[in-house]
């Protein structure tokens, strides 16, 4: 048998079982990714922010250090650190916060926590609404649809960044006083409301366009005239077409968000300190930019390291979960 | 055409009637109250009452609402007697924090959005087109890879990154540039292009990697195309199909995408405005924001979402003339 079907004439069995093995389309998925060397490093790096994130408690007593410990030894007369590159030593890897001498990698650390919270529920509410609404609007189409699509066009229409700055310190305090803790857990419920308000849309228009096309297709018809009902037909034999370009554009804009959380912090408008967060940390070494550069680098590389593995692992995504990508060109 | 033309203006006309209310409502909703806000810390209640009445918060929201609107159409004139100014048409209100019209402070601040703004657009268009053919061209080869490298390294940047990342090598560090302050080019047209360099720079690094994105893959979809192979088949030289053949019709959705991100960079640049201290509209919103100055707020919000309506309308009756398919569809 071997020998008639292999045309090289080698005669190489387990080449050529392995050629002949059927793969699952996850299966394809992961080999066209595996190739990918650029989306492994960005998985590398998200995965090692992820754990830093995840056990950022237990990695700051191994080291000795805490994001609030003000250590004024390490600050010479001027509240500047101690010795060069920020006060970089033994006791403090990455130096010490001018003013306060707060520990920096202790609070990069809680930094991460605070960055991939906001990055993962803001994708994971934004991408939920968009895919339900998107999915119910080009289904059903008519009125429904109509009313979800013009209302869209609104919220596409409104400067996003200049509402959500407008209405911060009115938001947290009607947040505030329908019962949500003070302070930053009003803040951040604040920004993820906004966030989803704003953020659907993109989701909404690209899953309703291939639920339009979809519901047309034969499967579709087969489980309607079997006797389906919508919900099975939406979440059973639509839904599970679209995971493909959900993940890649959830993991497109997971960067964006958490990029972002670190830019209104940047503006007084996100996080509250004292709570660590890069986009504080930020705005706080604008003051030091001359006498403590490496302050205004270290958060500043550490969000630009996350954001770009980030990209990277997303565009490897989408490569990968596209079928008709054969990856013959690097991305 | 005509019809298409009216439906799509219509549309615009709608949605901007629409954003004005919610946006009026919003604000008007808030907790805060207006009128305590126009007189610092002299105030007494009988003066922010008088305000109040003055400034018309007494009314319901609705006819507040209308007056507003009328406001926009005819100008306004706030108070009786001695008291009495107006801003003009088209008022957008009174800023009490500023002391002035909402609508001259803005016009005030657009020069400076818009330079940035065109300066911006300009550049990412040059060099997001321009790569992006280049990477088409040698698709797989060196030039191709090295350019997607820097692509990815752009999108990476959050635009307030960067910006102090340039304000840093560029002004602080290597003092190669003096500390941006805008000045009108009319006046000096060389110091206009100083202040405005970096934010421009910043714009088209974080912009431009969308377009060569764009280009790259709206240009190797056309090259497949049949009548791009009769181009070359029938001995036409290979820039020129390029020209006619493949950029024409490569550009079209890029032309969409351009149109809106320019409508939302002239309501206002914020990030780059405050890095760089550029009085424009993105900044005057930020300083609204700390004072609390609600008509300033809900000013710059209509005038941001009318540029974005805008863009949204020339790009349609754009894409109505190249594409007939278009007109008939929608």
């Amino acid at each position: 048998m071997t020998d008639v079907l292999s045309v090289d004439g080698r005669g190489d069995d387990s080449l050529l079982v392995a050629s002949i093995e059927s793969k699952s389309p996850k299966r394809l998925s992961w080999d066209r990714f595996k190739r990918d060397r650029f989306a492994i490093a960005g998985l590398v790096v998200v995965i090692f922010f992820l754990l830093i994130a995840i056990f950022a408690p237990l990695i700051t007593k191994i080291l000795g250090i805490s994001p609030n410990t003000l250590d004024r030894d390490s600050l010479n007369d001027y509240g500047l650190p101690q010795g060069r590159f920020g006060g970089i030593s033994a006791e403090h890897w990455l130096g010490v916060e001018p003013g306060t001498g707060r520990d920096i990698l202790a609070r990069l650390i809680y930094g991460a926590r605070l960055s991939l919270f906001v990055g993962l529920v803001a994708t994971l509410i934004t991408t939920s609404v968009g895919m339900v609404l998107g999915l119910v609007g080009g289904y059903l189409r008519g009125r429904v649809d109509t009313f979800l699509s013009r209302l869209s066009d609104l919220v596409m229409t409104f400067p996003s960044l200049i509402l959500t700055i407008a209405l911060v310190r009115p938001g947290t305090q009607r947040l505030e006083a329908m019962g949500v803790p003070e302070g930053n857990p009003a803040r951040l419920t604040y920004l993820m409301l906004v966030t989803l308000f704003f953020g659907w849309v993109g989701f909404f228009r690209i899953v309703r366009g291939q639920t339009l096309a979809l519901r047309e297709r034969e499967f579709v018809e087969a489980a309607r005239s079997s006797g389906a009902g919508s919900v099975h037909i939406l979440f059973r034999q639509i839904a599970p077409n679209l995971w493909g370009p959900i993940i890649a554009l959830a993991s497109m804009s997971l960067p964006g968000y958490v990029a972002y959380e670190a830019a209104l912090s940047f503006l007084g408008v996100g996080i509250i300190a004292p709570t660590a967060s890069w986009g504080i940390m930020l705005q706080d070494s604008v003051h030091f930019y001359r006498a403590d550069p490496t302050y205004f680098f270290i958060p500043g590389a550490t969000l630009f390291v996350l954001v770009m593995a980030f990209y990277l692992l997303s565009e490897g995504l989408r490569d990968a979960l596209d079928p008709k990508n054969d990856r013959q060109q690097v991305a | 055409m005509i019809a298409y033309l009216t439906r799509r203006i219509l549309f615009a006309g709608v949605l901007l009637l629409a954003v004005s209310l919610f946006t009026f409502l919003v604000f008007a909703l808030l907790p805060t109250d207006p009128a305590a806000l126009t007189c610092g810390k002299v105030c007494t209640p009988e003066r922010i009452e008088a305000n109040r009445t003055r400034l018309g918060y007494d009314q319901p929201l609705l006819t507040q609402y209308g007056k507003f609107l009328k406001g926009i159409v005819g100008g306004r004139t706030y108070g009786e007697g001695q008291g009495e100014f107006t801003c003009g048409a088209p008022s957008l209100g009174y800023s009490f924090s500023q002391k002035d019209c909402v609508t001259s402070l803005i016009a005030r601040t657009l020069p400076v959005t818009g330079s940035i703004a065109i300066g911006g657009f300009v550049l990412w268009m040059i060099f997001g087109i321009g790569l992006g053919m280049v990477s088409a061209l040698k698709r797989g080869r060196w030039p191709d890879r090295l350019i997607s490298i820097v692509s990815v390294v752009g999108l990476s940047f959050p635009t307030f990154f960067l910006a102090l990342l340039l304000l840093f090598i560029f002004v602080i560090w290597s003092q190669f540039l003096p500390f941006p302050s805008y000045v009108s080019p009319t006046e000096d047209f060389f110091g206009w292009c100083q202040a405005l360099l970096l934010p421009w720079l910043t714009i088209t690094i974080i912009s431009s990697p969308y377009y060569i994105r764009l280009t790259r893959f709206g240009m190797l979809e056309t090259m497949n195309e049949d009548y791009v192979r009769l181009g070359i088949a029938k001995g036409l030289k290979r820039w020129t199909v390029l020209r006619k053949y493949v950029l024409r019709s490569a550009l079209i959705p890029i032309v969409t995408v351009a149109g809106l991100d320019f409508g939302a960079t002239l309501g206002g640049a914020v990030f780059t405005e405050s890095i760089f201290s550029l009085p424009g509209m993105g900044r005057l919103s930020i300083k609204a924001v700390s004072d609390s100055d609600l008509p300033v707020l809900v000013g710059t919000t209509l005038v941001a979402a009318t540029f974005i309506v805008l863009f949204n309308l020339l790009t349609d009756i754009f894409y109505g003339f190249v594409d007939p398919r278009v007109r008939i569809h929608k």
